[in-house]
């Protein structure tokens, strides 16, 4: 018993750390319907700048504050390059601009920082903590910790803020925003702003994780089913998307694997959303889309 | 005065002009190019700079300090390929031509997707494919694979090397009855080559062995570290690439399992797989055929006539003398080295890629030749054969002590004799699907 309540538990904070990319990706497709792919990127462009700074001598706080000021500098150039120009256009064109922004912040993250790893801490021990004859991860409570303070200041921002107000007006209807004169771009461009910030809090943890590194990009594969099962425009969802994701993976690892094969840790969260596409295709917590034709 | 005009003298005349212009252009031609398949950007970027880097500032010592090879000059090109194995392929097709008339001698790709879908064309287009330390482990056998060198240490090679060190340190190979072994393995063909022979040595010696597989790229492995932790072994050997090597050390400290426990192999070696993981790091041993340090002659050559004439290939010189950098300075050393021995036989001129492999299939790197070359202790004796592709199939190992490799044992080798038949019997099944006439070793010189 102990043994599954650890595999379960590990896996419920591992789900914790791919909520934190997913949000990024529902702030953005909450606000303006673009399913940002660039959110993988973002992450490995805020850890590969934080780490670099920290490493040129800059103290924790003003490579932060550094980090934070080039990923405003980033969103801001991603809404007035790209997506300004881009209004109105289908779905598929906002997307395939994202694949593209994608790219070219990786490039330009190797090309500023070079291709080298980098170690990260935070001064958070990565050490066993018994519980009741349970092992946990300390780092991953200080990470559940972390994205519970994440939501709990965007849930703020939205709720009790003059912005948070005009973004929730945006997602609601885009139309009806614009003609009480709520501005377009500038919402877009403080909800990548704030998907920046996101970034950067996601690539601190999982650069202190993994390693600073290219790889870093490809944790996007992980936030998809997430936001799949979770619904792509709840916040909440993508934290109980995480969660049903982090511990079914496991599980099926720990108890499955050996009786199919090793190995489906990658596919089977794609699995389960898939079967909730079947039976619920806007998730747990996604508004269904009702068009009139 | 037709008879004038056909003189022998005036036709003689021409004729040496004529030779003197083509020496002219054979001696602009008078370079020996390598054809470089490189990946300075993507995901194994890293590897890629450090290698290629290292090679390359060995070519230019070459030609800064010696004049070339025997006066034919190296010269190289790159092509990028991101580690994609359709952009290598593309490279291959567009460098093996050579470059302005110098031909091409070898491809190293450091690839083990671009080294199998380059096999079979490098065999055709009859230019030596070069996968130190990686690459198919029947490759050694040079009967049937006659252009493809996996020179100093192939798979199969190297695990059991690493059994042999375990079994050193329980105190002899008898002692290893009962005993338990995980291999954590990258989920790949790579990651999966050597389960047979694993499955092979632990019934030779009686251990158990169980191998687990971490799905590309190895960004999660609580489940596996789990599973390790039920299982209680002695020894993980850690078969990881690119971020599953500092995961793995990093999940292996939060479930409690001993870093000096795990054993990385040669992927798994280098300071961009042990650094990441901070402390959780410190005590991890790997196998090496190429220690970091930059205390060998031939590095002190390097920086002295390269990188300190600001010519260095590296873009951080804090890299220099690292793991991957150094693994390219030994591969520069060895691809060299075949084009030193090649033109001992068919001239002091640029040779074909045939005449180079020649020249690695007649490779013999002794303790002496070590010392001329400045790379005692940086590279391991070899000796190559028609037969014999690989040469060496020894190990160090070393441990990580939070901020670099140590070197903490001599010269491992592996089994080499158990698996030779394995290997040849390899090689066979592949003759026979491709139909391939396998060369009589014995016949050739």
């Amino acid at each position: 018993m102990d043994f599954f309540l650890e595999v379960l538990i590990g896996g419920l904070l591992a789900g914790v750390m791919y909520s934190m990319v997913a949000i990024g990706f529902v702030l953005i497709f909450k606000a303006s319907g673009v399913f940002n792919f660039a959110q993988g990127s973002m992450v490995l462009f805020a850890a590969l700048t934080f780490v670099s700074l920290l490493e040129r001598g800059f103290a924790f706080w003003s490579a932060f504050a550094a980090t934070l000021a080039s990923m405003l500098v980033l969103a801001w150039a991603i809404e007035r390059g790209v997506l300004r120009h881009l209004v109105n256009r289908p779905p598929i064109t906002l997307f395939m601009a994202t694949l593209g922004v994608s790219f070219i912040i990786e490039g330009l993250a190797q090309l500023l920082w070079g291709a080298q790893v980098h170690g990260l801490e935070l001064g958070i021990k990565d050490e066993p903590l018994e519980f009741g004859g349970v092992l946990l991860s300390s780092f991953d409570l200080f990470a559940a910790g972390t994205a519970a303070a994440l939501v709990l200041a965007l849930s703020l921002l939205f709720s009790r803020t003059r912005i948070g107000l005009s973004l929730r007006a945006v997602a609601d209807d885009p139309l009806a925003a614009l003609s009480v004169g709520i501005r377009l771009q500038r919402i877009w461009g403080v909800v990548w702003a704030v998907a920046g910030f996101v970034s950067l809090v996601a690539g601190l943890l999982w650069g202190a994780r993994l390693g600073v590194q290219f790889s870093l990009s490809l944790v996007v594969l992980k936030a998809l089913p997430v936001l799949i099962i979770g619904g792509f425009s709840s916040i909440g969802g993508a934290i109980v998307g995480g969660l049903i994701v982090g511990a079914s993976e496991k599980l099926a690892e720990v108890y499955v694997g050996p009786l199919i094969g090793d190995g489906l840790e990658n596919w089977f969260p794609y699995v389960l959303a898939l079967l909730f596409l079947l039976v619920r295709p806007a998730g747990l917590f996604g508004e269904r889309a009702i068009e009139r034709v | 005065m037709t008879a004038s005009r056909f003189s022998p003298r005036r036709l003689a005349a021409t004729f040496s002009l004529g030779l003197a212009l083509a020496s002219g252009a054979a001696f602009a031609a008078n370079e020996q190019y390598f054809p470089l398949q490189s990946y300075r950007v993507g995901p194994y970027a890293a590897g890629g700079t450090g290698f290629f880097g290292g090679f390359i500032d060995y070519m230019q010592l070459i030609n800064a300090r010696d004049g070339g090879v025997n006066g034919v000059k190296l010269t190289w090109s790159e092509c990028e390929t991101e580690y994609v194995v359709e952009k290598g392929v593309e490279c291959y097709e567009r460098l093996k031509k050579g470059l302005n008339g110098a031909p091409a001698a070898a491809t190293n790709p450091l690839s083990v997707g671009i080294a199998y879908a380059t096999l079979e064309r490098s065999t055709a287009d009859k230019i030596p494919l070069i996968t130190i330390n990686h690459g198919r482990t029947d490759s050694t056998d040079g009967s049937v694979f006659p252009y493809v060198f996996p020179l100093q240490l192939n798979p199969y090679s190297e695990v059991s090397a690493i059994v042999n060190y375990i079994g050193q340190k329980a105190g002899g190979l008898d002692k290893l009855k009962g005993k338990k072994i995980v291999t954590l393995y990258h989920g790949s063909p790579y990651g999966k080559e050597t389960i047979p022979i694993l499955d092979i040595l632990a019934k030779k010696y009686g251990f158990s062995v169980t191998h687990i597989e971490v799905p590309h790229p190895g960004t999660e492995q609580q489940s596996q570290w789990l599973n390790i932790r039920r299982i209680k072994p002695e020894w993980v050997i850690l078969r990881g690439w690119g971020v599953m090597n500092p995961v793995a050390l990093k999940t292996a400290a939060k479930t409690g399992f001993p870093a000096d426990r795990v054993i990385g192999n040669i992927w798994s070696n280098s300071e961009d797989d042990a650094a990441p993981a901070g402390d959780a790091a410190k005590g991890f041993i790997s196998i090496t055929t190429h220690p970091a340090g930059t205390d060998f002659p031939v590095l002190k050559d390097i920086d002295k006539q390269v990188v300190k004439a600001g010519k260095g290939n590296l873009q951080d010189p804090k890299r220099f003398g690292n793991v991957y950098y150094n693994l390219g300075v030994v591969n520069g050393i060895l691809n060299v080295e075949a084009v030193r021995i090649a033109q001992a036989k068919f001239g002091k001129r640029p040779l074909s890629g045939e005449e180079v492999r020649w020249g690695f299939e007649h490779l013999n790197i002794d303790n002496k030749r070590l010392q001329e070359l400045g790379a005692v202790g940086l590279v391991q004796n070899l000796k190559l054969s028609c037969a014999d592709h690989e040469g060496g199939g020894a190990v160090r190992f070393q441990q990580w002590d939070g901020a670099r490799w140590k070197v903490i044992s001599d010269w491992v080798q592996a089994d080499r004799a158990l698996l030779r038949p394995i290997i040849e019997k390899s090689a066979a099944a592949y003759a026979k699907e491709k139909g391939i006439t396998p060369r009589n070793c014995a016949k050739e010189g």
